[in-house]
């Protein structure tokens, strides 16, 4: 498709996209949203992309690009494991620590959400593989 | 309302396993995608409809038994995201056959039968 | 130390990441047998835990228990993950020389541990829906390995694969809905308790239709079966293998644990279809393994007919025929392996699986003939080898408990089978080479391409002269599977260790 209105929307959205998408990851933990959620938005993001230009050639650039993202993303959702462990409680519980900064406010940061950021970049690695395994040169 | 999702349940399932049955391969990938969502509603449909009570709303506290149920929708989420991968693969798998042999007819499916 | 439990889980799914970050066959070649030797090591010390403290349980990220994630190790889970871990060790060295040039074999263990991880969960998990996710990570891990290669044959054996499989796994999940609705529980042990004092539990049936029609279709029990011969001889050897020792397995563990932890409400209906099915699964598979003439194919309608000997014990319902039913999955898991392996150094001698147009193997190398002979005989029952006493047991439980049809069927179908052993042996190894009586070429096997046969092998025989303690053992698991109550107590009240 060579759409002038959809590459220039493209242009932008992408980054709406990629915004909302870690405003879903960070607000995920009691409310909806989360690191699935995030990370298909962001894969949509490079998705949309791909539609507005040509999703072959976007595959060309990033050549391994998702299966590294999908490695990444397991090795922090494995790495989420260990303040747990490290504690001496079971395995995957939930270890948070708060924050007060002087502008944000308190900040809740924890082990869950270090499992969700690694979620969050698994689900853009298999956005787009499936995407990529699917596409064929025009 | 509970009646009316059961009943589309039993829409889905009905055109999922019509589809199913039918000779094109890629018909039978829509059957399973019915087949599949058919399945989430039915385990979503299974702790029962609470309507304008949601699970987790910070600062409020809600009496646990007019809550709905946040389990049948946790699995349903799982049961989406397997089910988007299985879909995936499955056509990429029916893509790479077609381009192999040129068919999506089940009944050339012979051959590695007996 | 209870963190333990998850190891097995935990192991291949670190091995997946380093595999695929590290993108290098030199360091897959080393890092996949090694890494699976580690977990057999960590399955025997969980078994050694087991032994000492009888069930062990965690709570995943500390939820108590009918809320949260359990993993449950007992007698029969820690007896599982030895067994498969000693299978894949064996498989894993075995792909170093087996696997041909065109699959990557960096590739291929990432998904074998996927599938390994998807195994352990399964054998560990003490939730339902816990178990569908593991049985899914198993079976997508299982898609791609039976299409690598991507030859035409694969690509149609997979979509009879992926299709079968996958009606499977919706009827699990349709079966878990309702289950849930039913009781507003997926944790097994609380299952196990609510379901015990409950005089509606006859409804469960309907859910229990679907899981049975599930596991069935997973085990590849008699009306349900028919994707697995139609997919198990397309991929390469090392898979069909690593298929043939644990996929269906699993769908019998499942079968086991459901059919005695907590489908127990109406067993006069229950264990009759399981007798009615293993009757028909062991003559079917028999009869059909009986009809072919390539070894693939025999060997793999063969898993059929064994399968029906495990559906069989179950049906019986006595400790020792749930005993002996355990005890038959383990021999058969190394015996039917170590057949496949050995049809696989046939191939590479001689090119071909077809019966007709090899023979002469015996003298060639009468190793080969050898490594064929003992698990021939396991599965066939002679006595020093482990299969005798598997046989021996579901028979004698049968004819206590007198269901002398599905008994007379067994030994009916262990006549077949011998028939069909006995077909491999002489058409492959003891007939002349056919055609000009010139085998088309000439190959010997180094030590290290014997080397998992071979360990599997004595495994084999190890399990038939100490039969007494694997029987222990699985007698232990037997009795934990009829009287529940410290599997329940365990994970609901939870141990400290």
């Amino acid at each position: 498709m060579n759409s002038v209105i959809l590459q220039l929307a493209a242009k932008y959205l992408k980054w709406l996209f990629i915004v909302f998408a870690v405003l879903a990851l960070i607000r995920g933990h009691n409310s909806p949203g989360g690191g699935f959620i995030g990370g298909l938005m962001a894969g949509l993001a490079i998705v949309y992309n791909g539609f507005a230009y040509d999703t072959f050639r976007i595959k060309e650039r990033l050549q391994n690009f998702p299966e590294w993202l999908i490695a990444g993303g397991l090795f922090v959702i494995v790495l989420s494991f260990f303040p747990s462990l490290l504690l001496g409680e079971t395995i995957m519980s939930g270890v948070w620590l708060k924050i007060s900064l002087p502008l944000v406010g308190e900040l809740k940061l924890g082990s869950p959400l270090l499992f969700d950021i690694g979620v969050f970049f698994t689900v853009i690695g298999v956005t787009l593989m499936f995407i990529f395994s699917l596409t064929q040169k025009r | 309302m509970e009646i009316v999702l059961a009943i589309v349940v039993g829409i889905l399932y009905t055109a999922g396993v019509y589809l199913m049955l039918r000779r094109s391969i890629l018909k039978f990938i829509i059957g399973l995608i019915f087949m599949s969502n058919a399945t989430n509603l039915l385990v979503f449909l299974s702790a029962g409809l609470v309507s304008g009570s949601p699970v987790f709303v910070d600062g409020e506290k809600i009496n646990a038994e007019v809550m709905a149920d946040p389990l049948p929708q946790a699995l349903v989420l799982t049961a989406i995201v397997i089910g988007l991968g299985i879909v995936v693969f499955t056509l990429a798998l029916k893509y790479k056959f077609f381009e192999l042999t040129g068919t999506d007819d089940l009944d050339q499916l012979k051959k590695t039968d007996n | 130390m209870i963190t333990l439990v998850a190891l097995p889980i935990l192991i291949p799914f670190v091995l997946i990441i380093g595999m695929l970050v590290c993108r290098s066959d030199k360091l897959a070649r080393w890092l996949g047998p090694v890494a699976s030797g580690l977990l057999l090591l960590l399955t025997v010390v969980l078994f050694v835990f087991v032994q000492k403290h009888g069930v062990l349980a965690i709570q995943m990220g500390g939820w108590e228990a009918p809320f949260g994630i359990t993993l449950v190790v007992d007698y029969l889970s820690a007896l599982m993950l030895v067994v498969s871990a000693i299978i894949l060790f064996v498989i894993a060295v075995y792909a170093l020389n087996f696997l041909p040039d065109s699959i990557n074999i960096n590739r291929f263990f990432i998904f074998f541990f996927g599938l390994a991880m998807g195994m352990n969960g399964a054998f560990v998990t003490g939730d339902v829906f816990n178990l569908f996710v593991w049985f899914e990570v198993m079976l997508m891990s299982s898609f791609v390995l039976i299409t690598m290669g991507r030859s035409k044959d694969q690509l149609e054996g997979g979509i009879k694969y992926l299709a079968l499989n996958l009606v499977g796994s919706l009827l699990f999940l349709a079966g878990v809905g309702l289950l849930y609705g039913k009781t507003g529980t997926l944790n097994m042990a609380h299952l196990a308790e609510i379901l015990k004092n409950d005089d509606q539990a006859i409804l469960m049936n309907t859910s229990a239709v679907l899981f049975f029609i599930a596991f069935g279709i997973k085990a590849a029990v008699f009306p349900l079966y028919f994707w697995l011969p139609a997919s198990y001889h397309t991929p390469n050897i090392t898979i069909s293998s690593l298929f043939a020792g644990l996929l269906t397995k699993v769908g019998v563990y499942t079968f086991i644990r459901f059919f005695t932890l907590f489908f127990v409400h109406d067993p006069q209906f229950w264990h009759q279809i399981l007798l009615v099915v293993a009757g028909f699964t062991m003559v079917a598979g028999g009869l059909a393994a009986a009809a072919h003439y390539e070894t693939r194919r025999i060997l793999s309608y063969h898993i059929i007919s064994q399968i029906g000997y495990m559906i069989m014990g179950l049906g019986i319902f006595t400790p020792l025929a749930i005993a002996g039913a355990i005890f038959f999955t383990l021999h058969n898991m190394i015996a039917k392996t170590n057949t496949f392996l050995v049809s696989g150094m046939i191939n590479k001698a001689r090119g071909t699986f077809e019966l007709k147009e090899i023979g002469g193997l015996f003298k060639e190398s009468p190793l080969t003939a050898i490594l064929f002979m003992i698990p021939a005989f396991a599965l066939a029952g002679v006595p020093p080898i482990s299969g005798f006493f598997a046989k021996f047991i579901l028979i004698k439980a049968g004819i206590e408990n007198g269901n002398y049809v599905i008994t007379a069927v067994a030994i009916f179908t262990a006549m077949l089978t011998l028939y069909s052993m006995i077909k491999i042996w002489n058409e492959a190894f003891l007939k002349k080479q056919p055609g000009n009586g010139n085998p088309g070429r000439s190959y010997s096997f180094s030590f290290a391409e014997y080397f998992p046969s071979v360990l599997l092998g004595i495994v084999s025989i190890l399990m038939g002269i100490f039969a007494m303690y694997v029987f222990g053992y699985t007698m232990e698991a037997a009795n934990q599977l009829i009287n529940p109550d410290l599997y329940i107590e365990t994970v609901l009240k939870g141990i400290k260790l």
